[in-house]
């Protein structure tokens, strides 16, 4: 990835570069090498001065179709392909393309007698062949002052490798010379004098039983580059120069959101989960379900069809899948499918080897998210300020990728919870904050997003429940001492449902306190019905014995006057049955 | 004068004493790079010092390697010129124009080192 980086040092300058391909260099030289110019490259045996130069002319022919031409004045073509054979360079094929011309140039001393004047018109027909027979761009002349040794004439070697220099810059080919260091000089032979234009001198070092490689650009004439001394690492892909990326922020930034894995923890980052490409911390004290954030995270990107790396530096991968198992999550189908890879070790390398293992992993995995499980013990090997800016540059190398990163951290019980051990937390978009919630003699799970980029989230704290059948985020109480968890929270809870049930309870006995009353009323309101049926019945009785009475009374009236022939008397329009027969009359 | 272009032989005919002789034949080649001076010199140096040294029995051949460039590999060539003693054994390069008669019968182990 680096190699198509381009940082815009390179941009603004008019010299011409040579990119390397080699993952680093060509960032702090900003670009590469001076085109069509000699570098030196200068160091004590075994600082890997060859294979920078070897990996030069590897990448040169592999990525940008520029041949080489390795001149060896101390290791044979057959011994180079095996040294770095393991680096997966392959000398012999690239040799059969005609990518690559391997001379190997000895001069054995005790062959050798020198009768009178000559030069090395021999060298430069040889490296003239080699240039012409492949076209090549880029030559190497290792190990060059094994001449010093071999020719007696030193006046006439100075001076032929003068003519060198400035006749291979007439070829306008780029040459990388390698040189011994010398005691006090940058090389034994002062070679240094030869090739003014750029000086990049390796060093080997051991402190604290760690040994470190590391890479300084002494000089590089007209152009800028990084001054400092920059570890590099010889790894299984070769030479390797950190920092890998230059902090650059200049890294896309997506709208894209996916899940955490826990529909809870979504509904908490304004209802989608993380932004794609962002980095997630993860903090909180020992046994707080960081791992099992992080497996569920995993998880949810390989249900999605997606890859997940898990880099383990404190439990190994049958362990986590194990563990995971008990709280309802199967790893297994996806590490099956080939959609999960973990990588567990115990951080005892250097940093810059883990750095550079993790970003060999990433570039062949290609994941989409990484995590890392924790960071914190990246602390362990190195200083804070070497493990931060490792970290650095491990984050800006995963946001290029857009790579959506979730780092865990272990905070210390007694420390602050918000102090992250490297400081690393400015680093991170999303920080979420597993607490241990101690109430009542026990001891509970806390989450709450400390903070999250970009995006609306909940300012709540949740309860995290580890459960047979997942991570299950649950609202805390808020009683009257504070928030409430665990126990307390489901002491809680049956307070509410019992003063719920006692409600209940009273709600009941009302409403059948109603139905009895109604129903007593009813019974009254028969009991009167009754009454008054019994009354009403009384009354027509008597209205019928009194109507009785008076028809009698009339008859027996009618009866009398009929008797007594009396004439018509108006009182009787009363009763008019009488008067009509008194009318009859 | 001028340069053979590729081969000077002053040997005799290789049948009839080649069984006998053949650990006294010397097998000379000289490295140069185009006709220049010193190629030159160097020729004529290694023909007179033959002459009169290795008379009958020498077999020079020059290898102008502007011509055959590919060949410098071979015999490790790196100053030109380069005369190379490749038999009888041991091989020995003896370089530079030739023009110290001294050191090149040391250097051919014509004579012994002093």
């Amino acid at each position: 990835m680096a190699k198509t980086q381009h940082t815009p040092r390179s941009a603004i300058r008019g010299l011409p570069k040579c990119p390397t391909g080699i993952q680093g260099l060509d960032e702090i030289t900003g670009g590469g090498l001076p085109r069509g110019r000699p570098t030196l490259v200068c160091g004590a045996a075994g600082s890997g001065k060859t294979l920078l130069a070897l990996e030069f002319l590897v990448r040169g022919a592999t990525d940008y179709h520029e041949p080489g031409v390795f001149m060896a004045f101390e290791e044979t073509a057959d011994e180079l392909a095996k040294n770095v054979a393991s680096l997966g360079f392959d000398l012999p094929a690239l040799i059969r393309r005609k990518q690559l011309y391997i001379d190997y140039v000895h001069v054995e001393r005790s062959e050798i007698e020198e009768t009178g004047e000559y030069d090395l018109e021999g060298l430069f027909i040889r490296l003239g062949h080699a240039i012409d027979s492949i076209g090549a761009k880029r030559v190497v002349l290792d190990a060059v002052e094994s001449l010093f040794a071999a020719l007696p004439n030193m006046l006439v070697l100075r001076a032929e490798l003068r003519r060198l220099f400035r006749w291979l810059k007439d070829k306008g080919v780029t040459v990388i010379m390698t040189a011994e260091q010398g005691s006090g000089t940058l090389t034994r032979h002062d070679l240094e004098e030869y090739v003014s234009d750029c000086v990049v001198r390796l060093d080997h070092r051991v402190a604290d039983q760690v040994s470190t490689r590391r890479l300084r650009i002494v000089k590089y004439r007209g152009s800028v580059h990084g001054t400092n001394e920059y570890p590099f690492l010889i790894n299984e892909r070769g030479f390797l120069v950190l920092p890998i990326t230059s902090l650059g922020l200049q890294h896309p930034a997506s709208t894209e959101r996916i899940s955490t894995g826990i529909a809870r923890l979504d509904t908490m980052l304004g209802g989608r989960g993380y932004f794609r490409g962002s980095t997630v911390l993860v903090s909180g004290t020992a046994g707080t379900g960081k791992t099992s954030l992080a497996a569920y995270f995993a998880d949810a990107a390989c249900r999605r069809g997606e890859r997940g790396l898990y880099f383990a530096f404190e439990e190994s991968m049958d362990q986590i899948t194990r563990n995971m198992r008990s709280i309802g999550l199967n790893l297994q189908p996806w590490l099956d499918k080939g959609r999960l890879q973990f990588h567990a070790s115990r951080p005892t390398l250097g940093l810059e080897q883990h750095l550079a293992t993790m970003d060999k992993m990433i570039d062949t995995f290609r994941p989409h998210v990484v995590v890392i499980d924790p960071i914190t013990n990246f602390v362990s090997v190195g200083e804070v300020t070497a493990a931060k800016s490792m970290l650095m540059r491990l984050v800006d190398a995963l946001k290029l990728r857009q790579i959506t990163t979730l780092c865990t951290s272990l905070t210390s019980a007694d420390g602050a919870l918000e102090h992250t051990p490297v400081g690393i937390s400015s680093l991170m978009d999303t920080w979420l904050l597993l607490r241990d919630l101690e109430l009542n003699g026990e001891r509970n799970r806390g989450l709450y997003i400390l903070k999250s980029r970009g995006m609306a989230h909940s300012n709540q704290i949740r309860e995290v429940l580890l459960t047979d059948h997942g991570i299950e985020l649950v609202d805390v109480d808020l009683g009257p001492g504070g928030v409430l968890t665990g126990s307390a929270r489901l002491a809680q809870a049956a307070h509410e449902r019992d003063e719920g049930a006692a409600r209940q309870q009273e709600v009941g006995r009302k409403q059948r306190d109603l139905e009895r009353k109604r129903a007593a009323l009813e019974a009254q309101i028969a009991v009167l019905r009754a009454e008054y049926k019994r009354e009403a019945e009384g009354v027509q009785d008597s209205v019928a014995e009194l109507q009785q009475r008076e028809q009698r009374t009339q008859l027996d009236r009618a009866e009398m006057t009929r008797q007594r022939k009396a004439d018509k008397a108006p009182a009787v329009r009363r009763a008019p049955r009488v008067h009509a027969k008194g009318g009859r009359q | 004068m001028s340069m053979p272009r590729r081969r000077v032989s002053t040997s005799a005919p290789r049948s009839g004493r080649r069984s006998a002789r053949s650990a006294e034949r010397w097998d000379l080649r000289l490295y140069v790079a185009g006709q220049t001076p010193r190629s030159l010199a160097a020729f004529a140096n290694l023909k007179q010092l033959c002459e009169s040294h290795l008379a009958g029995k020498y077999h020079i051949e020059v290898i102008d390697l502007v011509k055959n460039p590919q060949l410098a590999r071979g015999d490790q060539i790196v100053a030109i010129p380069t005369l190379v003693r490749r038999l009888p054994p041991p091989l020995s390069k003896i370089i530079g124009d030739l023009s110290n008669t001294e050191r090149v019968l040391v250097g051919l182990q014509l004579r012994a080192r002093q």
